[in-house]
């Protein structure tokens, strides 16, 4: 299985019945496909949609239903649009009961950095779009990424090197090799895919953890 | 009272050094017409305010006021989306002022409704911060966002009558409602202008009071043919199913 279908089939299982979701663009868009059966979600999108659907087929789509990517959505039964102040005074007043990301960075206090790295000498980019609001006021903040970057650097750090999006903020971190979750102590190893061992998982993870007492193997839906 | 004008004439009003705002999101429900005009009118030295810098990929919307090099800042949440402000913005030829999308929409949200400012606790322990002014609120940290104002705003409405009100429909109400209420003239781009009364009170998404010249752009089938044609170019719609 390629290792985003994995991830995301990992992080289904973080989604409760009746949560109020928000998917981050790239592998956490793909966790819609892997709900569990028997929980049901309600998907919100930062341009003011609450319970949006599947990708239309070319023909389905209306020219101003769509998500925050731009791409077209459907609206399903029971959805709800509304402005872009209310959207966020939705994510801000504490409704929405997870968000699932992506980052560029991630460490062992929970704080992620994803978006901010120097395009040119002195100059950032790309720009936090809704990460900001999204990871200070989403109930659960789920991270989702590779375990190690192209180069065989750990994406799962001691310390951010980059600009901040959050500063302690992350709940659980989730990579196709392990899950963790983010606790006052640091962090704690909570499942291992299937193969490896808890000192594979130490030789390619620059954070510290500990190991939790019922560390069990990776799951997926 | 009759605001429907013409795109040239509602043009007229846009000069160089002006600060404008244009609603949508991400190049969806904009006003598509109104920003072809605004990149052939060559005024330059904008500063602009936009949620983002234009559709994913680019080559749609907002681009071409980039590649004019008709925006000298851009107040807005993200660029990444924008290949065309990237490179500005990497040249040095664009300033850029980020804001977290939430906050964005608040500030201009201020700029509109009288208020002095947002107090916001978004951004605190990041360098966002950085020479922001802070308060101190029950022992909690708060940054003051200051409002946000245009010279002139663009937005884009479903139908709107010669009164000035508006009608949104579906995803669109996005930046668009905002944004009317914090402009010193706001124009409002719409497929189709009806009779006052055409628009059932309880439809009326921006109040008329709001807005200053009503622009009838591309109609309804032209507006879903062009984002059907822009979804299909970007591989944004699932492929017909054999049946």
């Amino acid at each position: 299985m390629d290792y985003r279908e994995l991830i995301a089939r990992r992080a289904a299982l973080e989604l409760e019945d009746g949560a109020v979701v928000n998917l981050g663009i790239g592998i956490p868009t793909q966790v819609a496909n892997y709900i569990p059966e028997g929980v049901e979600v309600i998907m919100h999108a930062e341009n003011g949609v609450l319970s949006y659907g599947a990708t239309p087929e070319v023909g389905r789509q209306d020219a101003d239903v769509f998500n925050a990517g731009a791409q077209p959505i459907t609206l399903l039964p029971g959805a709800a649009i509304f402005d872009l102040s209310t959207s966020f005074g939705i994510i801000r007043g504490g409704h929405v009961s997870a968000v699932i990301l992506g980052t560029l960075e991630v460490d062992q206090e929970g704080n992620i950095a994803n978006w901010a790295r120097e395009l040119a000498p002195g100059r950032l980019g790309p720009g936090m779009g809704g990460a900001m609001e999204l990871v200070s006021k989403a109930r659960k903040v789920v991270v989702v990424t590779q375990h190690v970057v192209k180069n065989g650097g750990s994406k799962i750090l001691k310390k951010c090197t980059l600009p901040l999006t959050g500063k302690g903020v992350v709940n659980v971190i989730i990579t196709e090799k392990a899950v963790f979750h983010v606790t006052p102590q640091g962090l704690v190893l909570k499942e291992i895919a299937p193969g490896l061992t808890v000192e594979d998982i130490r030789v390619i993870t620059e954070a510290d953890f500990t190991v939790a007492d019922d560390v069990c193997e990776y799951r997926i839906n | 009272m009759n605001k429907v004008t013409t795109l040239d004439d509602a043009m007229k009003k846009v000069q160089d050094g002006m600060t404008i705002m244009i609603g949508g999101f991400n190049g969806i429900c904009a006003p598509i017409r109104c920003i072809d005009q605004l990149a052939k009118s060559g005024v330059k030295n904008l500063t602009l305010i936009s949620v983002t810098c234009g559709y994913p990929g680019g080559g749609f919307d907002l681009a071409p006021l980039f590649v004019n090099k008709q925006i000298r800042k851009v107040i807005t949440s993200h660029i990444g989306t924008s290949p065309e402000a990237q490179k500005e913005y990497k040249n040095g030829d664009l300033e850029v002022e980020y804001c977290p999308m939430g906050i964005w929409i608040e500030k201009i949200r201020a700029g509109g409704f009288g208020l002095g400012a947002v107090i916001s606790p978004i951004g605190i322990g990041t360098i966002y911060e950085k020479g922001k002014q802070k308060l101190t609120l029950d022992g909690k940290e708060y940054l003051i966002e200051l409002p946000l104002r245009a010279d002139i705003a663009f937005i884009k409405g479903y139908r709107a009558d010669r009164m000035g009100n508006v009608q949104h429909r579906m995803v669109s109400p996005n930046t668009n409602v905002v944004m009317a209420a914090a402009a010193d003239y706001t124009v409002v781009e719409v497929n189709e202008i009806v009779d006052v009364g055409g628009i059932e009170p309880e439809r009326v998404g921006t109040p008329g009071v709001f807005v200053k010249a009503v622009i009838r752009g591309n109609s309804i089938e032209e507006h879903h043919k062009i984002y059907e044609d822009l979804w299909v170019r970007t591989g944004c719609l699932k492929q017909k199913e054999a049946r």
